[in-house]
């Protein structure tokens, strides 16, 4: 029995959430092979082909690949399936697209998002926003599955040698849709899903020039910034910032949620993390129900007060 | 051009849910049940589309228990043109639901599928991208905007580095993001008006579809809350908590 696990990368580095996904992979207990897929994508399958618990690595390197397309990423993951008993990838906004569909070509379900692994077969998801923990029994002999990186630690060691990287001619045609542009947002803070420290804004921190603060404090703190979706609709910021129920799941070791109520959808995203600070001025906003330490007050005068004191 | 739009009954979004004691679910026994929010702006989409006169007719669909026809005369009420219901357990999993959908794409030949991109329930996020590839279908996923230029669906999606668009040519499914649009509300006329829309009722073995198990639910349990935390008084000993006990910065 193997698993393929499919890793997510930049094109020039393995994410975080790999090595996530990695740990999850070596709890199932088979071999692993990793695929990398993409373009020009040579030194990220080296990358791969040195991380412990690692047999082989699959590269599959063509032009059809470069934007990660749902069409032709699930035709390589099914022509390569025959060999695998478990095909796992990290949530992402990638995965979430082309992993179902190898799950319906090759008429098996798909466990999504799972946040522990009980055995080979069973595992552990959240439902209902994470306000229930499902524990679930896969009954296809193969298996589709999706990891919530940020339940599971990073396994980041290193074997002395590497392991065989294997190239994949196999060529998926991408005749029905092709991808026409990005707008990527670009940023030198810390990945808001990797970051240690996140500090985030909701509609209470007003427009989108406000944000400024929340950015001089996340600077200050070497913190990434995140929002809720009031703040993401309002054109705050860009809808890559949003943590929650639909957005992007976090679990820093410090969580600053400034001027945000705590609706269930957010606290989905973010209510594992180690400590949780809440700044609000009403008292009784549900936020400081998960909150270790929460300030009552306006965000306006606190952040700059906490920018001048760190 | 036909639009077909999935609609699911699910808990409302506002409600927060609790597991039974016994650990086999959640319990949903008088608990406020509504139409999937990513489906409310699927519904919003295809009228507009139809507003816009892209699209001819708009089609509702849901696969669940008898109550789901509630969601579907409120899709009905919104300006979808006719529902069908699918009679199934609330339960099926999203590859049978899936083939369901496959079947009236096969029969009813519509330009262009919406779905939500997630039932808040069940998280899955997978109907859209299994019923494209079960009709071999382009996928449109999480959409934030959608353009229809003659052959073509222009879909903007929301990724985890920002945008992305990308070109479909027709027929395709597209899923919804949360900036798609602002679903309206239904006015009351338009909810009298929807009790004479036609509602079709189909069994699974209509469409040809003999669900399977592919997952068992063993247990649902709650999960691990936190200790409640403290309030502090000031930046000073907000600062010096997180320096000094919590040791974060
Ligand atoms: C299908 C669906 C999916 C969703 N997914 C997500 C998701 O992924 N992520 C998410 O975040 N939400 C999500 N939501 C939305 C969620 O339900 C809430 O509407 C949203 O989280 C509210 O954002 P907010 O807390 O910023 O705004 P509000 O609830 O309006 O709260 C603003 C807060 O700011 C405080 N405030 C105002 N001014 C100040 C000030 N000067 N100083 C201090 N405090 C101040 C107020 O007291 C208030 O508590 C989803 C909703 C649906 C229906
Ligand atoms: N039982 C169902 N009936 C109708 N539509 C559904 C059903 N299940 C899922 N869908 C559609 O598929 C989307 C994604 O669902 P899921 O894959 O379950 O997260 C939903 O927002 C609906 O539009």
């Amino acid at each position: 029995m193997t698993t393929l696990l499919i890793a997510e990368h930049n094109s020039s580095t393995l994410s975080s959430a790999t090595l996530c996904a990695l740990t999850a992979a070596q709890a199932i207990g088979n071999d692993i092979h990793v695929l990398v897929v993409g373009k020009n994508v040579e030194s990220v399958a080296d990358e791969a082909a040195s991380l412990s618990g690692v047999a082989k690595v699959l590269c599959a390197n063509a032009d059809v690949y470069e934007y990660a397309l749902a069409e032709p990423m699930g035709d390589l993951i099914v022509y390569l399936a025959a060999n695998y008993s478990h095909i796992i990838a990290p949530s992402n906004s990638e995965s979430k697209d082309f992993m179902p569909r190898v799950a319906a070509l090759l008429d098996v379900g798909q466990m999504s998002d799972i946040c522990a692994v009980l055995s080979a077969d069973q595992f552990k998801r959240p439902i209902y926003a994470g306000n229930a923990i499902a524990t679930v029994t896969a009954l296809d002999a193969k298996k589709v599955i999706t990891v919530r990186a940020s339940s599971f630690d990073k396994n980041a060691q290193q074997n002395d040698q590497k392991c065989p990287v294997e190239t994949i001619d196999f060529v998926a045609e991408s005749v029905l849709s092709s991808w026409q542009s990005d707008d990527i947002t670009e940023s030198e803070r810390p990945d808001l899903s990797s970051a240690s420290r996140i500090v985030s804004g909701g509609r209470g921190v007003g427009s989108g020039e406000n944000f400024a603060l929340v950015e001089a404090l996340a600077d200050k703190l070497g913190a990434a910034v995140g929002a809720s979706r009031a703040a993401v609709d309002a054109g705050f910021v860009s809808n890559d910032l949003q943590v929650g129920q639909t957005g992007k799941i976090v679990a820093p070791d410090l969580y600053m949620a400034f001027g945000i109520s705590g609706a269930i959808q957010h606290l989905a995203g973010m209510k594992d993390s180690k400590v949780i600070v809440a700044v609000n001025k009403d008292e009784d906003a549900p936020i400081f129900q998960v909150a270790d330490y929460g300030l009552v007050g306006d965000l306006f005068t606190i952040i700059p007060e906490m920018v001048g004191k760190l | 051009m036909k639009i077909l739009v999935g609609v699911k009954r699910v808990i409302d979004y506002n409600v927060k849910v609790r597991v039974k004691a016994d650990q086999s679910n959640v319990d949903l026994t008088n608990v406020k049940m509504a139409m999937n929010p990513f489906c409310e702006i699927a519904v919003e989409e295809a009228v507009r589309l139809k507003e816009a006169g892209v699209a001819s007719e708009v089609i509702v669909m849901s696969v669940g228990t008898t109550q789901s026809q509630e969601q579907l005369r409120n899709a009905l009420a919104l300006g979808a043109d006719r529902a069908i219901w699918v009679e199934a357990e609330s339960d099926i999993e999203p590859l049978n639901v899936a083939k369901a959908f496959a079947a009236v794409v096969e029969k009813e030949q519509p330009g262009l599928v919406i779905l939500g991109k997630q039932s808040i329930d069940s998280d899955n996020n997978q109907m859209g991208q299994m019923l494209a590839a079960l009709t071999k279908r382009p996928q449109g996923t999480f959409a934030s905007k959608l353009v229809i230029d003659g052959d073509k669906a222009l879909v903007t999606r929301e990724i985890d580095g920002g945008l992305r668009t990308v070109a479909l040519t027709l027929p395709a499914i597209v899923t919804t993001d949360l900036r798609l649009n602002e679903p309206r509300y239904a006015k009351l006329p338009d909810i009298m008006k929807a009790k004479r829309k036609p509602l079709d009722t189909l069994s699974l073995a209509d469409l040809g579809v003999t669900p399977k198990s592919h997952y068992r639910l063993d247990k649902v349990e709650a999960p691990s809350t936190r200790s409640a935390g403290i309030k502090v008084a000031s930046v000073d000993e907000l600062i010096s908590k997180l320096k000094d006990e919590a040791k974060v910065i």
